[in-house]
């Protein structure tokens, strides 16, 4: 997808905070390779601002690579990257970025309560040297709650399911009251309620227009939810569109926890 | 290395402190009770559990390099212990340090270093033992102002960064993309993991510091929930254990250093039995939770 100046210009669209950009995300023909082994070869697409997509592909294709070029974590070896409208390394706001990594196990013996995580996502909002402030709290006690993991907030961690620890560190990332919240294959494994609470918590941070982008294999709690997918195989984005055109297509979503891997090794 | 400074009457503290020289010794055990736990818990965590120990055997080789040359083995290990300690967290930092035979090479050259340099030195005797072993009860009162002061220091930065220290041990990567200075922060802990293992030389010994570093962390995470707990209550454990370790030794005429690293080990044991007994009283709630 080649981005010409008209394109930008004319779709331009107003984010959160009153800044115009053209997208949340805008990732253009880039390319990476560890060492001699090419992972991504030209990939490009765009995510307009307050848009729910998710990022799916058969293992190996290269999803968590494009993930981790989109957070500014590794730098593509060619192509443009652009995040709420600056390249990955030049955004200073770097709190607009939610991000929620892969199944964080917490150690069993870590001192940490659910609340000491949560009130961690709001350190780069505040500045890391400076103390909570009220504010601080109230954000911590609202992302808790987002999660139905408010009664939950003086348990250890390690104390939880892992559903529930992964609600604890979407908790996180919801702290920062994100523009962008980027999340890891966050439903693997998870049990049906923590799914059905993983679905709410995203939407509320949806509602705010947040953009969302889901990086994952497992979309059954979401996928009638979503504004587009983005299937990644061979290095490329091979499908862009909406679920429905995909299920025109004789893609069923239907029991897609079940079957989306399935196809997707086929378009390998 | 002596700097002047004035003699003082003992204060009147009861039987075992009632001495100016337990007293003495008393003040720089508290110091590094206190502060060897802070920096302890982040290590703990990131399962560095034997950088310190590491670190320790880096600054011997800084220790011998003083007495080599004649300068205050203090300012030597402290150089050598910073240099080492920011080495290994550059190896780690690129993956190189994954496997631990690339610690094991650093660790054991600097305290083979430490051993040909002291006998270069002349000084391969019983002086020798005062560095590896400690020697608490012949802290003056410049070694007590020193410790203080990196003490204080290491306080300090605890005080302002420890929270984001914390978000880096939750996830390093997450940490990178919410803008934290992650490769600083973790530099800055590696620097105060030396200066911690510097302060507590005197004291425990170079081959015994990092047990203050670690048992109380052991033993307050059994004990509390959250982070910040974990740092005060193993601070406290790590004061007591320098307290009841200086009282016992002189009791029942021990060897100090040792005695307050055993102090710290019962406190890890009783704190694991505790911990088992609570967790065998309340199975209902631990079911309740992980449902």
């Amino acid at each position: 997808m080649q981005l010409s100046q008209e394109a930008v210009l004319s779709g331009t669209v107003l984010s959160l905070r009153g800044e115009v950009i053209a997208s949340s995300v805008l990732v253009d023909a880039v390319s990476f390779a560890y060492r001699a082994t090419p992972v991504l070869d030209g990939a490009s697409f765009e995510l307009g601002v307050g848009e729910f997509v998710a990022l799916a592909g058969p293992n190996g294709s290269g999803k968590s690579t494009l993930m981790r070029i989109v957070l500014g974590l590794l730098p593509a070896t060619s192509g443009r990257v652009e995040v709420l409208g600056r390249p990955p390394a030049q955004l200073r706001e770097r709190w607009r970025i939610g991000y929620v990594p892969q199944r964080p196990v917490a150690a069993a013996l870590l001192p940490a309560t659910v609340a000491d995580v949560v009130a961690a996502g709001r350190l780069a909002r505040r500045g890391w040297w400076r103390r909570p402030t009220a504010g601080d709290r109230v954000a911590v006690d609202s992302a808790l709650e987002a999660v139905a993991l408010g009664e939950r907030r003086g348990h250890r961690l390690a104390e939880l399911s892992g559903g529930q620890q992964q609600r604890a560190f979407i908790a996180k990332a919801l702290a920062t009251e994100p523009d962008l919240l980027v999340l890891d294959e966050p439903t693997a494994g998870v049990d049906a309620d923590s799914q059905r609470r993983f679905r709410s918590a995203l939407l509320a941070a949806r509602g705010r227009g947040a953009t969302v982008l889901l990086v994952s294999h497992e979309l059954g709690a979401v996928a009638d939810d979503l504004d587009r997918l983005l299937l990644l195989s061979g290095g490329k984005i091979s499908f862009d569109g909406s679920p429905a055109d995909l299920a025109a297509s004789g893609v069923s979503l239907g029991v897609h926890a079940t079957d989306l891997p399935v196809w997707l090794e086929g378009l390998a | 290395m002596s700097f002047a400074v004035p003699t003082l009457a003992a204060l009147p503290l009861p039987w075992p402190f009632d001495r100016q020289y337990m007293q003495l010794a008393l003040a720089a055990g508290m110091v590094v009770g206190l502060c060897a736990p802070l920096i302890g818990t982040f290590l703990v965590q990131k399962r560095l559990s034997l950088l310190g120990d590491g670190i320790g055997h880096v600054a011997f080789a800084g220790v011998a390099a003083g007495l080599l040359v004649d300068v205050w083995p203090i300012w030597t290990a402290l150089v050598a212990a910073i240099t080492g300690a920011v080495a290994i967290e550059w190896l780690r930092a690129r993956g190189r340090a994954g496997g631990d035979l690339a610690l094991a090479l650093f660790f054991y050259s600097g305290i083979a270093g430490g051993v040909v340099l002291t006998g270069l030195a002349g000084a391969l005797d019983s002086s020798t033992l005062t560095y590896l072993f400690g020697s608490i009860l012949t802290v003056d009162r410049a070694d007590v102002i020193t410790i203080t002061v990196l003490g204080a220091g290491i306080v300090a930065v605890m005080v302002v960064g420890w929270r984001a220290l914390f978000s880096i041990v939750l996830d390093e990567d997450a940490a990178r993309v919410a803008g934290l200075p992650v490769d600083r922060l973790n530099l800055g802990l590696a620097a105060l993991t030396a200066v911690t293992v510097v302060a507590g030389m005197r004291i425990v010994g170079v081959l015994l510091v990092a047990a203050l570093m670690v048992l109380p962390v052991g033993a307050a995470q059994r004990l509390t929930r959250s982070f910040g707990a974990t740092m005060v209550v193993a601070s406290a454990i790590g004061v007591l254990s320098a307290i009841v370790g200086l009282g016992a030794a002189r009791q029942w005429a021990l060897a100090p250093g040792g005695t307050i690293v055993l102090v710290a080990a019962a406190a890890f044991a009783v704190a694991g039995v505790a911990r088992a007994g609570r967790d065998h009283s309340g199975p209902r709630r631990q079911t309740a939770v992980g449902a």
